[in-house]
Protein backbone atom coordinates (compact mmCIF):
# COMPACT_ATOMS: atom_id res chain seq x y z
CA UNK A 1 0.00 0.00 0.00
CA UNK A 2 2.71 2.47 0.82
CA UNK A 3 3.98 1.81 -2.72
CA UNK A 4 0.59 3.42 -3.84
CA UNK A 5 1.61 7.11 -4.32
CA UNK A 6 0.56 10.27 -6.78
CA UNK A 7 3.48 13.00 -7.88
CA UNK A 8 3.18 16.22 -9.59
CA UNK A 9 2.00 14.73 -12.81
CA UNK A 10 -0.72 12.66 -11.62
CA UNK A 11 -1.62 16.45 -9.72
CA UNK A 12 -1.56 18.37 -13.09
CA UNK A 13 -3.42 15.60 -14.71
CA UNK A 14 -5.95 15.73 -12.36
CA UNK A 15 -6.37 19.17 -12.65
CA UNK A 16 -6.45 19.10 -16.65
CA UNK A 17 -9.30 16.08 -16.38
CA UNK A 18 -11.23 19.05 -14.00
CA UNK A 19 -10.53 21.90 -16.07
CA UNK A 20 -11.75 20.09 -19.31
CA UNK A 21 -14.74 18.99 -17.00
CA UNK A 22 -15.47 22.33 -16.48
CA UNK A 23 -15.04 23.63 -19.08
CA UNK A 24 -17.33 21.08 -20.79
CA UNK A 25 -20.25 21.45 -18.22
CA UNK A 26 -20.10 25.55 -17.88
CA UNK A 27 -23.21 25.77 -19.06
CA UNK A 28 -24.97 23.00 -16.84
CA UNK A 29 -23.37 24.50 -14.02
CA UNK A 30 -24.54 27.81 -14.26
CA UNK A 31 -27.96 26.52 -15.43
CA UNK A 32 -27.82 24.94 -11.78
CA UNK A 33 -26.51 28.09 -10.20
CA UNK A 34 -29.22 30.17 -12.23
CA UNK A 35 -32.01 27.92 -10.44
CA UNK A 36 -30.74 29.01 -6.71
CA UNK A 37 -28.12 31.59 -7.21
CA UNK A 38 -27.13 33.70 -9.49
CA UNK A 39 -26.18 31.92 -12.44
CA UNK A 40 -22.13 32.30 -12.52
CA UNK A 41 -20.74 29.55 -10.66
CA UNK A 42 -20.00 27.63 -14.61
CA UNK A 43 -18.93 30.83 -15.81
CA UNK A 44 -16.44 31.79 -12.64
CA UNK A 45 -14.85 28.04 -12.33
CA UNK A 46 -14.19 27.71 -16.27
CA UNK A 47 -12.23 31.43 -16.01
CA UNK A 48 -10.42 29.58 -12.90
CA UNK A 49 -9.38 26.80 -13.93
CA UNK A 50 -8.14 28.06 -17.30
CA UNK A 51 -6.16 30.24 -15.46
CA UNK A 52 -4.67 26.97 -13.85
CA UNK A 53 -3.87 25.38 -17.21
CA UNK A 54 -1.87 28.09 -18.37
CA UNK A 55 0.07 29.14 -15.49
CA UNK A 56 0.54 25.94 -13.40
CA UNK A 57 0.50 23.16 -15.65
CA UNK A 58 3.61 23.67 -17.56
CA UNK A 59 5.20 20.67 -17.72
CA UNK A 60 8.29 21.94 -16.89
CA UNK A 61 7.09 23.17 -13.31
CA UNK A 62 9.16 20.87 -11.18
CA UNK A 63 8.14 22.33 -7.87
CA UNK A 64 7.38 20.60 -5.27
CA UNK A 65 3.84 19.31 -4.06
CA UNK A 66 2.65 21.81 -2.04
CA UNK A 67 4.46 24.46 -4.26
CA UNK A 68 2.05 23.09 -6.99
CA UNK A 69 -1.23 22.90 -4.88
CA UNK A 70 -0.53 26.27 -3.21
CA UNK A 71 0.02 28.10 -6.52
CA UNK A 72 -3.09 26.40 -7.87
CA UNK A 73 -4.79 27.95 -4.97
CA UNK A 74 -3.65 31.43 -5.62
CA UNK A 75 -4.71 31.63 -8.85
CA UNK A 76 -8.19 30.53 -7.83
CA UNK A 77 -8.53 33.31 -5.66
CA UNK A 78 -7.13 35.48 -8.13
CA UNK A 79 -9.38 34.59 -10.84
CA UNK A 80 -12.36 33.10 -9.48
CA UNK A 81 -14.52 35.68 -7.41
CA UNK A 82 -17.78 34.59 -5.63
CA UNK A 83 -17.71 32.26 -2.93
CA UNK A 84 -16.37 29.85 -4.82
CA UNK A 85 -12.76 31.44 -5.47
CA UNK A 86 -12.22 31.48 -1.44
CA UNK A 87 -13.77 27.99 -1.38
CA UNK A 88 -11.91 26.34 -3.67
CA UNK A 89 -8.69 28.10 -3.62
CA UNK A 90 -8.77 27.64 0.65
CA UNK A 91 -9.19 23.69 -0.19
CA UNK A 92 -5.92 23.78 -2.44
CA UNK A 93 -4.15 26.15 -0.19
CA UNK A 94 -4.94 23.75 3.24
CA UNK A 95 -4.16 20.78 0.52
CA UNK A 96 -0.58 21.98 -0.14
CA UNK A 97 -0.21 22.73 3.62
CA UNK A 98 -0.84 19.44 4.77
CA UNK A 99 0.91 17.81 1.75
CA UNK A 100 4.47 20.19 2.38
CA UNK A 101 7.53 19.76 -0.04
CA UNK A 102 7.17 16.35 -0.86
CA UNK A 103 7.62 14.92 -4.60
CA UNK A 104 5.58 12.25 -3.99
CA UNK A 105 2.11 12.02 -1.94
CA UNK A 106 1.75 8.15 -0.43
CA UNK A 107 -2.22 7.04 -0.47
CA UNK A 108 -3.02 8.12 3.50
CA UNK A 109 -1.25 11.28 3.34
CA UNK A 110 -3.39 12.15 -0.41
CA UNK A 111 -5.96 11.15 2.08
CA UNK A 112 -4.96 13.73 4.48
CA UNK A 113 -4.27 16.17 2.11
CA UNK A 114 -7.96 16.28 0.73
CA UNK A 115 -9.32 16.03 4.09
CA UNK A 116 -7.57 19.18 5.02
CA UNK A 117 -8.73 21.13 2.28
CA UNK A 118 -12.65 19.88 3.04
CA UNK A 119 -11.75 21.53 6.03
CA UNK A 120 -10.42 24.53 5.15
CA UNK A 121 -13.46 24.96 2.99
CA UNK A 122 -15.79 23.71 6.46
CA UNK A 123 -13.94 26.50 8.27
CA UNK A 124 -14.06 29.48 5.67
CA UNK A 125 -17.77 29.16 4.35
CA UNK A 126 -19.24 28.19 8.23
CA UNK A 127 -21.38 25.26 6.59
CA UNK A 128 -22.46 21.87 8.12
CA UNK A 129 -23.51 19.02 6.06
CA UNK A 130 -26.96 19.20 4.82
CA UNK A 131 -26.43 23.34 4.40
CA UNK A 132 -26.62 22.45 0.75
CA UNK A 133 -23.21 23.54 -0.22
CA UNK A 134 -19.73 21.87 -1.84
CA UNK A 135 -19.57 19.66 1.60
CA UNK A 136 -22.34 17.96 1.01
CA UNK A 137 -20.08 16.08 -2.36
CA UNK A 138 -16.40 16.54 -0.45
CA UNK A 139 -17.19 15.36 2.90
CA UNK A 140 -19.08 11.93 2.21
CA UNK A 141 -16.26 11.91 -0.87
CA UNK A 142 -13.51 12.14 1.24
CA UNK A 143 -14.87 9.96 4.49
CA UNK A 144 -14.85 7.03 2.15
CA UNK A 145 -11.54 7.46 0.71
CA UNK A 146 -10.11 7.61 4.21
CA UNK A 147 -12.51 4.32 5.44
CA UNK A 148 -11.55 2.37 2.19
CA UNK A 149 -8.06 2.95 2.24
CA UNK A 150 -8.38 1.88 5.72
CA UNK A 151 -9.88 -1.48 4.76
CA UNK A 152 -6.65 -1.64 2.62
CA UNK A 153 -8.32 -1.26 -0.99
CA UNK A 154 -6.00 0.09 -3.58
CA UNK A 155 -5.78 4.25 -4.31
CA UNK A 156 -7.60 3.41 -8.02
CA UNK A 157 -10.62 1.46 -6.38
CA UNK A 158 -10.42 4.25 -3.14
CA UNK A 159 -10.57 6.90 -5.28
CA UNK A 160 -13.45 5.26 -7.65
CA UNK A 161 -15.58 4.62 -4.27
CA UNK A 162 -14.61 8.49 -3.34
CA UNK A 163 -15.84 9.96 -6.67
CA UNK A 164 -18.80 7.46 -6.33
CA UNK A 165 -19.80 8.83 -2.97
CA UNK A 166 -19.49 12.48 -3.82
CA UNK A 167 -21.76 12.17 -6.78
CA UNK A 168 -24.00 10.65 -4.61
CA UNK A 169 -24.37 13.17 -1.98
CA UNK A 170 -24.46 15.49 -4.46
CA UNK A 171 -27.60 14.10 -5.83
CA UNK A 172 -28.66 14.12 -1.85
CA UNK A 173 -28.73 18.09 -2.28
CA UNK A 174 -31.61 17.78 -4.50
CA UNK A 175 -34.10 17.84 -1.82
CA UNK A 176 -32.24 19.70 0.68
CA UNK A 177 -33.39 23.22 1.55
CA UNK A 178 -30.22 25.20 1.96
CA UNK A 179 -28.80 27.44 4.53
CA UNK A 180 -25.84 29.21 3.03
CA UNK A 181 -25.26 30.95 0.22
CA UNK A 182 -27.38 33.23 -2.10
CA UNK A 183 -29.64 29.60 -2.56
CA UNK A 184 -30.45 30.48 1.13
CA UNK A 185 -32.44 33.44 0.06
CA UNK A 186 -34.86 30.98 -1.46
CA UNK A 187 -35.87 28.83 1.55
CA UNK A 188 -38.37 26.32 0.96
CA UNK A 189 -38.09 26.93 -3.19
CA UNK A 190 -34.26 26.22 -3.08
CA UNK A 191 -35.74 22.04 -2.54
CA UNK A 192 -35.70 20.26 -5.77
CA UNK A 193 -32.66 21.75 -7.56
CA UNK A 194 -28.80 20.11 -7.26
CA UNK A 195 -26.39 22.74 -5.64
CA UNK A 196 -24.04 24.06 -8.23
CA UNK A 197 -21.75 24.01 -5.90
CA UNK A 198 -22.01 19.88 -4.73
CA UNK A 199 -22.05 19.39 -8.16
CA UNK A 200 -18.40 21.00 -9.06
CA UNK A 201 -16.70 19.19 -6.12
CA UNK A 202 -18.34 15.79 -7.21
CA UNK A 203 -16.60 16.29 -10.54
CA UNK A 204 -13.29 17.45 -8.52
CA UNK A 205 -12.82 14.02 -6.68
CA UNK A 206 -13.93 12.33 -9.74
CA UNK A 207 -11.68 14.24 -11.62
CA UNK A 208 -9.09 12.66 -9.31
CA UNK A 209 -10.41 8.86 -9.91
CA UNK A 210 -9.93 9.28 -13.72
CA UNK A 211 -6.33 10.82 -13.01
CA UNK A 212 -4.92 8.05 -10.81
CA UNK A 213 -6.85 5.46 -12.81
CA UNK A 214 -4.81 6.35 -16.03
CA UNK A 215 -1.93 6.62 -14.06
CA UNK B 1 -28.38 39.31 -26.43
CA UNK B 2 -28.18 42.83 -27.71
CA UNK B 3 -25.16 44.88 -25.85
CA UNK B 4 -23.23 47.44 -27.13
CA UNK B 5 -19.80 45.26 -26.49
CA UNK B 6 -16.36 44.19 -27.91
CA UNK B 7 -16.19 41.03 -26.42
CA UNK B 8 -17.85 39.20 -23.57
CA UNK B 9 -14.56 39.06 -21.33
CA UNK B 10 -13.56 42.75 -21.91
CA UNK B 11 -16.60 44.60 -20.66
CA UNK B 12 -14.84 44.86 -17.26
CA UNK B 13 -11.55 46.63 -18.25
CA UNK B 14 -12.96 48.13 -20.89
CA UNK B 15 -15.43 50.37 -18.91
CA UNK B 16 -13.04 50.72 -16.75
CA UNK B 17 -10.46 52.30 -19.02
CA UNK B 18 -13.28 54.30 -20.14
CA UNK B 19 -13.77 55.85 -16.92
CA UNK B 20 -10.43 56.75 -16.85
CA UNK B 21 -11.06 58.70 -19.68
CA UNK B 22 -14.08 60.53 -18.92
CA UNK B 23 -13.02 61.01 -15.13
CA UNK B 24 -8.84 61.56 -15.42
CA UNK B 25 -9.60 64.22 -12.62
CA UNK B 26 -11.74 62.45 -10.34
CA UNK B 27 -9.79 58.65 -10.11
CA UNK B 28 -6.85 56.33 -11.21
CA UNK B 29 -7.97 53.33 -12.68
CA UNK B 30 -5.32 50.59 -11.99
CA UNK B 31 -5.94 47.45 -14.02
CA UNK B 32 -4.63 43.56 -13.20
CA UNK B 33 -5.82 43.50 -10.61
CA UNK B 34 -8.62 46.08 -11.16
CA UNK B 35 -9.12 49.01 -8.89
CA UNK B 36 -9.76 52.31 -9.17
CA UNK B 37 -8.41 55.00 -6.44
CA UNK B 38 -8.89 58.60 -5.77
CA UNK B 39 -6.93 60.81 -7.73
CA UNK B 40 -4.03 61.46 -5.03
CA UNK B 41 -4.44 58.52 -3.10
CA UNK B 42 -2.99 57.83 -0.64
CA UNK B 43 -4.67 60.87 1.27
CA UNK B 44 -2.37 61.19 4.16
CA UNK B 45 -3.74 61.29 7.78
CA UNK B 46 -7.08 60.35 6.95
CA UNK B 47 -9.35 57.32 7.52
CA UNK B 48 -9.37 55.28 4.19
CA UNK B 49 -13.18 54.26 2.57
CA UNK B 50 -13.29 51.22 0.57
CA UNK B 51 -15.85 49.63 -1.10
CA UNK B 52 -16.12 46.79 -3.55
CA UNK B 53 -18.83 44.20 -5.56
CA UNK B 54 -19.66 42.92 -8.72
CA UNK B 55 -19.52 45.11 -12.12
CA UNK B 56 -23.02 45.41 -13.25
CA UNK B 57 -24.35 47.92 -10.75
CA UNK B 58 -22.77 51.23 -11.69
CA UNK B 59 -22.39 54.05 -10.72
CA UNK B 60 -22.01 52.17 -7.35
CA UNK B 61 -19.18 51.36 -6.62
CA UNK B 62 -16.52 52.75 -8.88
CA UNK B 63 -18.71 55.75 -9.46
CA UNK B 64 -18.26 56.89 -5.81
CA UNK B 65 -15.00 57.32 -5.74
CA UNK B 66 -13.18 60.93 -5.22
CA UNK B 67 -13.84 63.59 -2.67
CA UNK B 68 -16.32 62.80 0.56
CA UNK B 69 -17.36 59.22 -0.58
CA UNK B 70 -14.96 56.37 -1.42
CA UNK B 71 -11.56 55.89 -1.39
CA UNK B 72 -11.39 53.26 -3.57
CA UNK B 73 -13.27 51.21 -4.80
CA UNK B 74 -13.16 47.69 -6.67
CA UNK B 75 -15.37 45.49 -8.88
CA UNK B 76 -15.65 42.56 -9.81
CA UNK B 77 -16.64 40.46 -12.43
CA UNK B 78 -20.21 41.02 -13.87
CA UNK B 79 -22.15 39.88 -10.55
CA UNK B 80 -19.01 38.35 -9.03
CA UNK B 81 -17.19 39.35 -5.69
CA UNK B 82 -13.86 40.89 -6.16
CA UNK B 83 -10.90 38.84 -5.40
CA UNK B 84 -8.87 39.51 -2.30
CA UNK B 85 -5.69 40.15 -4.36
CA UNK B 86 -7.70 43.37 -5.68
CA UNK B 87 -8.97 44.54 -2.75
CA UNK B 88 -5.02 43.99 -0.83
CA UNK B 89 -3.45 45.80 -3.27
CA UNK B 90 -6.26 48.91 -3.58
CA UNK B 91 -5.77 48.39 0.47
CA UNK B 92 -2.11 49.16 0.41
CA UNK B 93 -2.87 52.35 -2.21
CA UNK B 94 -5.15 53.91 -0.22
CA UNK B 95 -4.23 53.55 3.15
CA UNK B 96 -3.09 56.95 4.73
CA UNK B 97 -1.95 55.49 7.70
CA UNK B 98 -5.22 56.10 9.67
CA UNK B 99 -6.51 52.61 8.63
CA UNK B 100 -8.98 51.58 6.06
CA UNK B 101 -12.69 50.74 6.25
CA UNK B 102 -14.47 47.94 4.35
CA UNK B 103 -18.05 48.93 3.34
CA UNK B 104 -18.98 45.20 2.21
CA UNK B 105 -22.41 44.01 1.43
CA UNK B 106 -23.78 40.89 3.10
CA UNK B 107 -23.14 38.57 0.20
CA UNK B 108 -21.21 34.85 0.85
CA UNK B 109 -18.64 35.61 -1.73
CA UNK B 110 -17.94 39.28 -1.09
CA UNK B 111 -18.06 38.39 2.61
CA UNK B 112 -15.20 35.81 1.95
CA UNK B 113 -13.51 37.70 -0.75
CA UNK B 114 -13.13 41.47 2.21
CA UNK B 115 -12.32 38.89 4.92
CA UNK B 116 -9.55 37.37 2.92
CA UNK B 117 -8.12 40.61 2.11
CA UNK B 118 -7.94 41.90 5.41
CA UNK B 119 -6.14 39.42 6.59
CA UNK B 120 -3.46 39.77 4.12
CA UNK B 121 -3.69 44.16 5.16
CA UNK B 122 -3.37 43.53 8.74
CA UNK B 123 -0.43 40.93 7.98
CA UNK B 124 1.31 44.21 6.44
CA UNK B 125 0.16 46.19 9.83
CA UNK B 126 -2.58 48.13 8.18
CA UNK B 127 -5.54 48.40 10.25
CA UNK B 128 -8.34 47.17 8.86
CA UNK B 129 -12.23 47.69 10.02
CA UNK B 130 -14.98 45.53 7.88
CA UNK B 131 -18.67 46.63 8.17
CA UNK B 132 -21.34 44.58 6.76
CA UNK B 133 -24.81 46.34 5.18
CA UNK B 134 -27.81 44.07 5.35
CA UNK B 135 -30.37 46.48 4.93
CA UNK B 136 -32.81 44.20 2.45
CA UNK B 137 -36.09 43.58 4.15
CA UNK B 138 -37.31 41.23 0.88
CA UNK B 139 -34.92 38.27 2.55
CA UNK B 140 -35.94 36.79 6.02
CA UNK B 141 -33.53 36.89 8.27
CA UNK B 142 -32.34 33.81 10.38
CA UNK B 143 -29.83 31.02 11.80
CA UNK B 144 -30.90 29.25 8.59
CA UNK B 145 -30.62 31.47 5.95
CA UNK B 146 -26.90 33.26 4.59
CA UNK B 147 -28.72 36.50 6.13
CA UNK B 148 -30.25 39.77 4.34
CA UNK B 149 -28.85 41.58 0.97
CA UNK B 150 -26.91 44.70 1.00
CA UNK B 151 -28.58 47.14 -1.16
CA UNK B 152 -29.45 50.90 -1.37
CA UNK B 153 -28.23 51.41 1.83
CA UNK B 154 -24.80 51.03 1.12
CA UNK B 155 -24.83 54.19 -1.50
CA UNK B 156 -26.03 56.23 1.23
CA UNK B 157 -22.90 54.38 3.67
CA UNK B 158 -20.43 55.23 1.51
CA UNK B 159 -21.22 58.65 0.83
CA UNK B 160 -22.28 59.27 4.30
CA UNK B 161 -18.78 57.10 6.10
CA UNK B 162 -16.53 58.81 3.49
CA UNK B 163 -18.04 62.59 4.76
CA UNK B 164 -16.90 61.45 8.06
CA UNK B 165 -13.70 60.20 6.73
CA UNK B 166 -13.31 63.68 5.05
CA UNK B 167 -13.75 65.31 8.43
CA UNK B 168 -10.95 64.24 9.92
CA UNK B 169 -12.92 61.23 11.58
CA UNK B 170 -11.04 58.11 13.42
CA UNK B 171 -11.43 54.69 11.36
CA UNK B 172 -13.43 53.41 14.72
CA UNK B 173 -15.98 56.50 13.98
CA UNK B 174 -16.15 56.26 10.31
CA UNK B 175 -16.69 53.03 10.92
CA UNK B 176 -19.84 53.20 13.26
CA UNK B 177 -21.37 55.62 10.63
CA UNK B 178 -21.47 52.47 8.43
CA UNK B 179 -23.11 50.75 11.01
CA UNK B 180 -25.52 53.90 12.13
CA UNK B 181 -26.40 54.20 8.43
CA UNK B 182 -26.89 50.10 8.18
CA UNK B 183 -28.61 49.90 11.91
CA UNK B 184 -31.33 52.87 10.45
CA UNK B 185 -31.53 52.16 6.95
CA UNK B 186 -34.03 49.88 5.15
CA UNK B 187 -34.83 48.65 1.34
CA UNK B 188 -36.80 46.86 -1.40
CA UNK B 189 -36.64 46.71 -4.56
CA UNK B 190 -39.02 44.86 -7.08
CA UNK B 191 -38.76 43.90 -10.98
CA UNK B 192 -40.63 44.65 -14.23
CA UNK B 193 -38.15 42.53 -16.43
CA UNK B 194 -34.94 41.21 -15.92
CA UNK B 195 -31.38 41.38 -17.06
CA UNK B 196 -28.99 39.56 -19.07
CA UNK B 197 -24.93 38.86 -17.73
CA UNK B 198 -22.96 38.93 -21.08
CA UNK B 199 -21.13 36.05 -20.43
CA UNK B 200 -24.42 33.95 -20.14
CA UNK B 201 -25.98 35.50 -22.68
CA UNK B 202 -29.35 34.78 -21.75
CA UNK B 203 -31.77 36.83 -19.12
CA UNK B 204 -30.83 35.87 -15.43
CA UNK B 205 -34.61 34.80 -14.79
CA UNK B 206 -37.59 34.64 -16.82
CA UNK B 207 -40.80 37.43 -16.40
CA UNK B 208 -43.77 37.47 -18.17
CA UNK B 209 -45.01 40.72 -19.80
CA UNK B 210 -47.87 41.45 -17.18
CA UNK B 211 -45.76 40.11 -14.50
CA UNK B 212 -43.45 41.72 -11.63
CA UNK B 213 -40.99 40.35 -8.95
CA UNK B 214 -41.32 42.21 -5.69
CA UNK B 215 -38.38 41.34 -3.65
CA UNK B 216 -35.99 41.24 -6.37
CA UNK B 217 -32.38 41.39 -5.62
CA UNK B 218 -29.97 43.23 -7.22
CA UNK B 219 -28.77 40.40 -9.38
CA UNK B 220 -32.17 38.93 -10.33
CA UNK B 221 -32.19 37.09 -7.07
CA UNK B 222 -36.15 35.63 -6.72
CA UNK B 223 -37.76 37.45 -4.05
CA UNK B 224 -40.46 37.47 -2.15
CA UNK B 225 -43.22 37.35 -4.80
CA UNK B 226 -44.38 37.40 -8.38
CA UNK B 227 -47.38 38.78 -9.39
CA UNK B 228 -49.61 40.52 -12.27
CA UNK B 229 -48.32 44.25 -13.45
CA UNK B 230 -49.94 46.94 -11.19
CA UNK B 231 -50.07 50.68 -11.66
CA UNK B 232 -47.41 52.32 -9.59
CA UNK B 233 -48.80 53.92 -6.52
CA UNK B 234 -49.84 50.28 -5.51
CA UNK B 235 -46.36 49.08 -6.35
CA UNK B 236 -44.90 51.69 -3.81
CA UNK B 237 -47.42 50.48 -1.28
CA UNK B 238 -46.05 46.79 -1.48
CA UNK B 239 -42.46 48.02 -1.17
CA UNK B 240 -42.86 50.78 1.60
CA UNK B 241 -44.64 49.15 4.30
CA UNK B 242 -42.11 46.27 4.81
CA UNK B 243 -39.63 48.91 4.90
CA UNK B 244 -41.87 51.04 7.55
CA UNK B 245 -42.30 48.37 9.58
CA UNK B 246 -39.31 46.77 9.68
CA UNK B 247 -37.12 49.72 11.64
CA UNK B 248 -39.80 50.29 12.75
CA UNK B 249 -40.13 53.76 11.36
CA UNK B 250 -42.34 56.13 13.60
CA UNK B 251 -44.21 59.57 13.59
CA UNK B 252 -42.02 62.17 12.97
CA UNK B 253 -38.88 60.63 12.49
CA UNK B 254 -36.54 62.34 10.07
CA UNK B 255 -36.46 60.45 6.76
CA UNK B 256 -33.69 60.13 3.87
CA UNK B 257 -35.78 58.92 1.27
CA UNK B 258 -33.47 57.03 -1.72
CA UNK B 259 -35.81 55.91 -4.95
CA UNK B 260 -33.06 54.21 -6.91
CA UNK B 261 -33.52 52.69 -10.89
CA UNK B 262 -32.60 49.54 -11.51
CA UNK B 263 -30.96 50.58 -14.80
CA UNK B 264 -33.91 50.38 -17.32
CA UNK B 265 -36.12 52.56 -15.71
CA UNK B 266 -36.55 55.86 -17.07
CA UNK B 267 -36.42 58.87 -14.26
CA UNK B 268 -39.62 59.63 -15.06
CA UNK B 269 -40.79 56.41 -13.51
CA UNK B 270 -38.74 57.07 -10.38
CA UNK B 271 -40.73 60.68 -9.84
CA UNK B 272 -43.92 58.97 -10.35
CA UNK B 273 -42.73 56.22 -7.91
CA UNK B 274 -41.15 59.22 -5.71
CA UNK B 275 -44.70 61.10 -5.37
CA UNK B 276 -46.24 58.37 -3.89
CA UNK B 277 -43.26 57.84 -1.31
CA UNK B 278 -43.72 61.46 -0.42
CA UNK B 279 -47.42 60.98 0.06
CA UNK B 280 -47.03 57.76 2.28
CA UNK B 281 -44.26 59.35 4.43
CA UNK B 282 -46.47 62.46 5.19
CA UNK B 283 -49.39 60.00 5.53
CA UNK B 284 -47.46 58.26 8.74
CA UNK B 285 -46.04 61.79 10.01
CA UNK B 286 -42.62 60.79 8.56
CA UNK B 287 -40.22 63.96 8.10
CA UNK B 288 -39.22 63.84 3.96
CA UNK B 289 -35.87 65.73 4.96
CA UNK B 290 -33.18 64.79 2.20
CA UNK B 291 -34.25 62.56 -1.51
CA UNK B 292 -32.27 61.03 -3.79
CA UNK B 293 -33.55 59.81 -6.79
CA UNK B 294 -32.05 58.36 -9.78
CA UNK B 295 -30.48 55.04 -10.97
CA UNK B 296 -27.27 54.77 -8.34
CA UNK B 297 -27.28 50.83 -8.05
CA UNK B 298 -28.84 48.62 -10.80
CA UNK B 299 -28.98 45.78 -12.20
CA UNK B 300 -27.50 46.15 -15.77
CA UNK B 301 -30.64 47.12 -17.82
CA UNK B 302 -32.92 45.18 -15.85
CA UNK B 303 -36.36 47.58 -15.17
CA UNK B 304 -37.76 48.43 -11.70
CA UNK B 305 -36.44 50.43 -8.61
CA UNK B 306 -36.05 49.97 -5.14
CA UNK B 307 -37.14 52.14 -1.99
CA UNK B 308 -34.67 52.86 0.71
CA UNK B 309 -35.34 54.48 3.35
CA UNK B 310 -32.62 56.14 6.04
CA UNK B 311 -33.66 57.75 9.29
CA UNK B 312 -31.32 60.65 10.05
CA UNK B 313 -30.25 62.75 13.06
CA UNK B 314 -28.34 65.79 13.38
CA UNK B 315 -25.11 64.16 12.62
CA UNK B 316 -26.26 61.91 9.58
CA UNK B 317 -27.99 65.30 7.65
CA UNK B 318 -24.61 67.45 8.29
CA UNK B 319 -22.49 64.60 6.45
CA UNK B 320 -25.16 64.02 3.61
CA UNK B 321 -24.90 67.91 3.12
CA UNK B 322 -21.11 67.96 2.70
CA UNK B 323 -18.95 68.49 0.11
CA UNK B 324 -19.04 65.17 -2.71
CA UNK B 325 -16.99 65.46 -5.86
CA UNK B 326 -16.79 61.74 -7.43
CA UNK B 327 -17.95 60.84 -11.06
CA UNK B 328 -21.57 60.20 -10.60
CA UNK B 329 -22.76 62.21 -7.13
CA UNK B 330 -21.41 65.81 -7.18
CA UNK B 331 -22.82 68.66 -5.07
CA UNK B 332 -21.13 71.09 -2.46
CA UNK B 333 -18.10 71.67 -4.68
Amino acid sequence: MEREAVDAATLRRWLNVYATRLSEQADYLTQLDAAIGDGDHGINMDRGFRAVRERILDPGDEAPLDGLLKGVGMVLLSTVGGAAGPLYGTFFLRMAAQAGARDRLPAPELAAALAAGVEGVRQRGRAEPGDKTMLDALLPGVETLERTLAEGRGLAPALEEAAAAAEEGCRATIPMIARKGRASYLGGRSAGHQDPGATSSAYLLRALAVAVSGS
Amino acid sequence: MKKLINAVDDVVAEALEGMQAAHPDLVEVHLNPNYVVRRGAPIEGKVAVISGGGSGHEPMHTGYVGLGMLSGACPGAIFTSPTPDQIYECTRQVDGGRGVVYVVKNYTGDVMNFELAAELARADGVEVESVLINDDVAVQDSLYTAGRRGVGATVLAERLAGARAEEGGSLGEVAAVVRKVNDNARSMGMALTPCTVPAAGRPTFELGDDEMEIGIGIHGEPGRERMKLEPADRVVDRLIEPVLQDLPFRRGDRVLAFVNGMGGTPLIELYVVTRRVAQVLEERGLRLERTLVGSYITSLEMAGCSITLLRLDDELVRLWDAPVHTPALRWGV
